[in-house]
């Protein structure tokens, strides 16, 4: 599996230093299915939502991701695409995925291990898994809003659905100043 | 269309609630009545409001989690079919007495057991009458920060802490003191 990293992110242990708005969000290519793969740049032209978490099957996790799978129409109202994205296997992934009827893509970040979390400053080095991250990038792939939240407080949907609407005013301003 | 809901404070004029309107403590939670957490949580909030009484206002509005849990939604809907006919909060108690069984026949069982007419809660079940309602309640949730199921929120601020009756007891009792 390739993974292309153009603005890799350097500290001591890689924990608190995310990447914050105005950075170009780091390119990546990961399996979202055992046999399939995607690249962020895939999505240029539109608003993703990156949300790292820790582990598949950590209770709090299973949790966070049942509730933007149930927020997705909310999202989708600002044309916007969610991607969830962890150290686990794809193989993990879809039966996670199964379990919980997700119906957005979770990515592997997998080989090498934590590699797409390191980029965006947020793998914790020392328990071997992404922090609970979250990333709304804006069509043109430069990161507008991200939050690092408590590894055990589930950040809910709101932070994520604010900075969408202060996405799409700015645009909207950009594009009547035009 | 949330605008004017308050998203973590109990609205009396709308939602449903027990104790007095102008009680110092307002408890609210949002809930999902197929979550087991949930159904924990029930027991406790009964034991809660017996050992504040008055004090206490305590509010409900739905957060059905549809994709893991299939009967949620029906199961909100039923609550509020029969809070239409007058009693939301017999129907509450026994969707959260009777989690493993909230089929729309249980559903028809539990309104025939409180002597409403199930005939009418489950055709309005059918036509989801009460949907808009139960999403509104969801919208104002997600924005208000509920992070999953239950949440709760004191007097406007979301509680974080353990659910258990010690600690939230402590947390709503800290509101007076």
């Amino acid at each position: 599996m390739s993974i292309v990293i153009t603005n890799s992110q350097t500290g001591s242990n890689g924990r608190r230093t995310a990447l914050g708005p105005g950075v170009p969000a780091p390119d990546f290519t990961l399996r979202c299915t055992p046999d399939q793969s995607v690249s962020l740049n895939e999505f240029r032209g539109r608003t993703v939502i990156l949300a790292f978490y820790p582990a598949d099957w950590s209770p709090v996790c299973g949790d966070q991701m049942a509730l933007y799978n149930e927020v997705l129409n909310e999202f989708q109202e600002f044309d916007a695409e969610l991607l969830g994205i962890s150290v686990d296997g794809a193989w993990c992934h879809s039966a996670f995925a199964k379990q919980n009827k997700l119906h957005f893509p979770l990515l592997a970040d997998f080989e090498p291990k934590g590699a797409v979390a390191r980029a965006y400053g947020v793998y914790d080095q020392e328990n071997g898994m992404s922090e609970r991250a979250l990333f709304v990038i804006d069509p043109d792939g430069i990161i507008h809003w991200s939050y690092l939240s408590p590894i055990g407080i589930n950040p809910g949907a709101n932070g994520i659905l604010s900075a969408l609407e202060d996405l799409k005013t700015k645009s909207e301003t950009t594009a009547v100043a035009k | 269309m949330t605008a004017r809901i308050q998203l973590t404070l109990p609205d009396p004029e709308r939602d449903h609630f027990q104790g007095s309107a102008d009680a110092p403590i307002k408890l609210l939670e949002y809930g999902d009545y197929e979550c087991p957490f949930c159904g924990d949580a029930h027991a406790m909030v009964q034991e809660i409001q017996r050992r504040l009484g008055h004090d206490l206002l305590f509010a409900f509005r739905n957060f059905p989690l549809t994709n893991v849990h299939p009967h949620a939604e029906h199961a909100a809907e039923a609550a509020e079919a029969a809070g239409e006919q007058g009693n939301f909060w017999g129907m509450h108690d026994l969707l959260f007495e009777n989690q493993s069984a909230l089929e729309d026949e249980g559903l028809a069982a539990y309104a025939a057991e409180l002597g409403l007419d199930a005939t009418r809660l489950i055709r309005q079940v059918a036509w989801k009458i009460y949907a808009p309602r139960i999403h509104e309640d969801f919208k104002s949730g997600v924005r208000g920060g509920v992070n999953g199921t239950p949440t709760f929120f004191i007097n406007g601020e979301r509680y974080d802490g353990v659910p258990d009756v010690k600690d939230l007891l402590s947390a709503l009792t800290a509101q007076i003191s």
